[in-house]
């Protein structure tokens, strides 16, 4: 991927569109700082690669980090352990109590999906990375992310989603275009021949 | 970090951690030495400190592959990666929660089976120290190698043939200081060496294991 260069603005969210295999999860991965990559992504005056990066930043991607051998509300409780905040809060916001003691490897899939989603209501974050959230989510489930995800930048804070589905969600659109065939294969320019 | 430690300890204590792995192995290779060698106690004495060490070490060696491995698996490590603990931390805290349920289980039943080995009274209480101090080398040594090896599938052969080597010395003066303390000898020098050895990788080994898995996360 290059050539690419775009503002989030605090206060909407923003989805990230394109066809599979066009790079919206090594984009998030990217802006995370868990893949490195060349040139410029500031937050204020915070710019990726410097030290208190990750503290700007929440990611959720497509595997939830739930163990199944603890219970769901011992998930939260190590989240809760390394990113600060409060785990009882968290559980409420995706109507997570009833299941609090329930080993997390018992759970369907949809309900892993909002332990993981829980974990944004952790630590305050500016911004919030989210990679196909509403995978498994029921209709209830995914209004309650949208709810929480215009709550978010509507306190000002910023969100890149990436996602196929239509979230009910007053969102501005960024769409990634895969590079035309010409100018990607070499092959096809002649180059080898 | 307290949070990090509790999570490796209660995963390593439920079904499938694999916490006792390790210590049956170590009861089961030295209960079967006396018969395979026979019951000939001046010799079970000379081998019994070498024996014990090696024992230890590849029972180290047994639960070190699911170390980094389970936490990249499930995505725990893009988490705690990007969480305010460093990751150099996060690594020493995953090594002695390791150390915490193989090392230390093996310095606990080590004297009971000098018994069984027929180890000379000497040699107990340089054997739970020499243990003592080169254990948590293992465990830290082993996790820089789980961390090179974390992207992989069956990479546990690869992590041995790694790791090995690296034990080599740890292996030599510890099994040194509790064979020269089981001949009546002076143990302190060859212990001194263990124990500064063992500082020296608790203090490396960290940085390396967190370049290895920064490089490995993508």
């Amino acid at each position: 991927m290059a050539g690419l260069s775009f503002v989030l603005a605090a206060g909407k969210p923003v989805l990230l569109r394109g066809p599979n295999g066009v790079g919206k999860s090594t984009l998030l991965r990217a802006l995370a700082g868990l893949v490195p990559c060349t040139g410029k992504v500031e937050i204020g005056n915070v710019a990726l690669g410097d030290e208190d990066w990750a503290e700007q930043l929440a990611y959720a991607g497509h595997l939830d980090a739930i163990k199944p051998q603890l219970s769901v509300a011992e998930n939260l409780g190590f989240w809760a352990g390394l990113y600060g905040g409060d785990a009882g809060a968290a559980l409420a916001v995706f109507e997570l109590e009833p299941l609090a003691g329930r080993l997390a490897g018992d759970c369907s899939a949809g309900q892993k999906r909002r332990i993981g989603l829980a974990r944004l209501a952790l630590a305050k974050r500016h911004l919030w990375l989210l990679d196909e959230p509403s995978t498994a989510l029921d209709a209830a489930a995914t209004a309650l992310l949208a709810k929480h995800i215009t709550a978010h930048c509507a306190a000002g804070g910023m969100a890149l989603i990436a996602t196929h589905t239509d979230l009910p969600l007053d969102a501005e659109t960024l769409t990634l275009a895969p590079p035309s065939a010409k100018t990607a294969d070499p092959f096809l320019e002649g180059a080898f021949v | 970090m307290r949070a990090l430690l509790l999570r490796d300890l209660r995963l390593a204590l439920r079904s499938g951690g694999g916490a006792g792995l390790g210590l049956a192995f170590f009861l089961i290779v030295v209960m079967l030495i006396p018969f395979g060698i026979g019951p000939d106690t001046a010799l079970l004495a000379r081998v019994a400190p070498g024996v014990l060490w090696v024992a230890a070490l590849l029972a180290c060696l047994l639960s070190l592959d699911r170390l980094f491995q389970a936490d990249a698996e499930d995505g725990s490590l893009d988490i705690i990666a990007l969480s305010p603990l460093p990751l150099e931390g996060a690594v020493l805290i995953k090594a002695l929660a390791h150390w915490m349920t193989t090392g230390l289980p093996l310095i606990v039943a080590a004297p009971v089976l000098g018994i069984t080995l027929n180890l000379p009274s000497g040699g107990y209480g340089w054997l739970i120290a020499s243990l003592a101090a080169g254990t948590p080398a293992l465990s830290a040594l082993g996790a820089f190698a789980a961390s090179l090896t974390v992207g992989l599938r069956r990479g546990g052969l690869l992590l041995s043939l790694l790791v090995l080597p690296l034990y080599i010395p740890t292996l030599i003066f510890g099994a040194r200081c509790a064979s020269v303390a089981a001949n009546g000898q002076d143990a302190l020098p060859a212990f001194l060496i263990l124990a500064g050895l063992s500082l020296g990788t608790l203090a490396l080994a960290p940085f390396a294991a967190a370049a290895a898995l920064r490089s490995q996360l993508r």
